[in-house]
């Protein structure tokens, strides 16, 4: 019983932040200086094409009955008609993210692979060369903007890989073998900026609680018991030091998929955040807001997720 | 001469056992001198051609020019003020909204604790960048707009932790005696309970201030800053569009990003050793061979929580 008024309780909670991002977002366009309708400008266009410009949007509308409208048009998945290219957003949306999700993915996977190897050895050796080295490496990887590092990246290998995009446009008739191949060549490096920069987190956090799992009592009873010094850091200490890092895995989630907007926009990776860099500079403010409701949705989602998974993990949190 | 010389040895004992803060201080010291006397000690403008573009480092121009012929040693320099600017406007704005929000919260509990702390979690969840471009695009390319968008989506663990001290506070004797004393609510907050809260506060600060001058790079990538504005930001990602990697001109592009990676590393130095200090007070004996028995009482507040 207990187990599922949690889960409602969650699921609840993510479903009404998703929400308030939407209606958030809805206002935030609304407190444009100068109305909404001055962001659907066209330069030096006469009085007649802006009037039919905002009807054609419904921006002459009372603002309630937008937001209703606008709510009840996103229940259907209708995220508006883009401003530059007069497509509708949802498929664009959807297909951008299609594409995010496998570098995102790699990336991730790079991140945590690196946290973990290097986490543990850090708190294996503690005090020594691996600590200091994994923690400074961390400590610069922290504060090296993403964009900078993909530039450095894009300069090192200009030569031998590709610097932006997603397919070799010049492929003829590829099979699947190649296909793949070749995107794994574009989608490398997007891939490494983006595990490098998050791995920084994941690895501290990991380390700080290993190091707070490790003064536990059980392990003083563990080391009593005789058992060797690699089944109590594995099986006692990082079982339970994995408990705290999940969550907070779930808010550097949040963080990450933020700064994959910047390697994208870095890569032209044809995903969400690219469509978002491109929507700022071409004033596209429905296909702003379709990706910034994706981008929101997302990592609630994923939250919720780590949340549910969480609760199954530990059943103390779900008093 | 004596006091002065004691308190100099204190002073220098302090800074040898709490190295990491020190190398930081130093090195933002180093990097405010630049901030504020930049204009004097650039040897060029930061709109002025001095030479072909992309010309290499030499010893007229050290870091070389970057696309537009301009030195970028002078830009580096001239664009600690805006970046560490940036950095120090935007945390003002979300110290003064957390530590705010976190007070009121903290201390008066209840019902306005609940609302605010509902707030508080959304913004938390919600990923700022994303919203930090929305905000900074409908509102237009400003670096006035960048600082207050920063300071204004950042605010969410400062609050978070102040109220978590504030409503510790809040049952501390010296609160309750001014309370029955008749001390209004906004006296006890700005009196009594803020000044306990100054230490938590300043490493937020620091952090704080990392944080705002990633975020104004990352905007100012995109687009959401002013072209005319000189930064870190703006150089990195003029370098970008300059396409100074093909170009093979790495010197336009590795000093402002270096300076970013300097700047935020020497605040995460200064505010470390508190979280190590904390960290090295419980024993780890995993290597040891012999586990101490006696177990360590746990500090009370350890317990609690």
């Amino acid at each position: 019983m207990g187990r599922w008024l949690y889960v409602c309780r969650r699921v609840v909670g993510a479903l009404l932040t998703i929400i308030a991002a939407t209606i958030l977002d809805f206002f935030l366009f609304r407190a444009a200086p100068g109305g909404i309708s001055n962001l659907a400008f066209v330069p030096g266009g006469s009085p007649q094409l802006k009037e039919a410009l905002r009807h054609e949007f419904g921006l002459d509308q009372p603002v309630l009955s937008q937001l209703l409208h606008y709510l009840q048009a996103l229940l259907h998945g209708n995220f508006g008609i883009s401003y530059s290219n007069r497509q509708p957003v949802g498929p664009q949306v959807a297909e951008a993210f299609m594409h995010t999700l496998p570098m995102v993915g790699l990336g991730l996977l790079i991140a945590v692979l690196l946290a973990f190897t290097t986490g543990i050895a850090a708190v294996w050796f503690r005090g020594g060369a691996v600590d200091h080295l994994s923690r400074g490496a961390a400590l610069v990887l922290f504060g090296i903007p993403a964009q900078w590092l993909a530039m450095m990246f894009i300069f090192a290998f200009r030569d031998s890989l590709p610097s932006g995009g997603m397919h070799d446009p010049f492929l003829i008739a590829p099979s699947f073998l190649e296909e793949a191949q070749d995107l794994l060549r574009h989608m490398i490096l997007p891939s490494l900026t983006f595990g490098l920069t998050t791995y920084a987190t994941f690895m501290l956090i990991l380390r700080t609680s290993l190091i707070e799992a490790l003064s536990e009592d059980y392990i003083v009873t563990a080391q009593a018991k005789g058992l060797p010094v690699r089944t109590v850091l594995l099986r006692h200490g990082l079982r339970n030091a994995l408990l705290p890092v999940a969550t907070v895995l779930g808010l550097a989630i949040g963080t990450a998929a933020a700064g994959a907007i910047i390697i994208e926009a870095a890569f032209s990776w044809p995903g969400l955040g690219d469509a978002m860099a491109k929507a700022v500079s071409q004033h596209d403010y429905p296909m702003l807001s379709g990706t910034f409701i994706v981008i929101t949705a997302s990592v609630v989602l994923v939250n919720l997720a780590v949340d549910l998974v969480y609760g199954w993990l530990d059943p103390r949190v779900r008093l | 001469m004596s006091a002065i010389a004691a308190r100099a040895r204190a002073t220098l004992r302090l800074a040898n056992r709490r190295r990491a803060t020190t190398i930081g201080i130093l090195i933002l010291s180093v990097f405010a001198f630049l901030a504020v006397f930049g204009p004097l000690i650039a040897p060029y403008g930061a709109h002025e051609q001095v030479g072909r573009p992309f010309e290499p480092p030499s010893s007229a121009h050290p870091f070389g020019l970057d696309g537009g012929g301009v030195d970028v040693l002078s830009l580096v320099i001239l664009g600690a003020r805006v970046s560490l600017l940036v950095g120090i406007v935007a945390t003002a704005v979300s110290i003064v909204i957390g530590a705010g929000v976190g007070i009121v919260a903290g201390y008066f509990g209840g019902l306005v604790d609940g609302v605010l702390m509902r707030i508080t979690d959304f913004f938390l969840v919600v990923p700022v960048l994303p919203l930090m471009v929305v905000v900074a695009a409908v509102w237009g390319p400003s670096l006035f707009h960048v600082m207050i968008v920063i300071g204004a989506l950042l605010w969410t663990p400062v609050a978070r932790v102040v109220r978590a001290q504030a409503l510790a506070v809040r049952e501390r004797g010296f609160v309750r005696r001014a309370r029955a004393m008749g001390a209004s609510s906004g006296r006890i907050m700005w009196v009594h309970v803020l000044p306990q809260l100054r230490g938590l506060i300043l490493t937020n600060t620091v952090l704080m201030i990392a944080q705002a001058i990633m975020a104004e790079a990352a905007l100012a990538f995109l687009g959401l800053e002013s072209a005319q504005v000189v930064s870190w930001g703006t150089q990195i990602s003029h370098a970008f569009s300059s396409a100074s990697m093909s170009a093979g001109a790495w010197w336009a592009i590795v000093p402002a990003g270096l300076c970013i990676a300097i700047v935020v590393l020497a605040c995460n130095l200064v505010v470390i050793d508190s979280g190590e200090a904390r960290a090295r007070r419980r024993p780890l004996h995993l290597s040891r061979r012999r586990p101490r028995v006696t177990a360590q009482p746990k500090a009370l507040e350890e317990q609690v929580s």
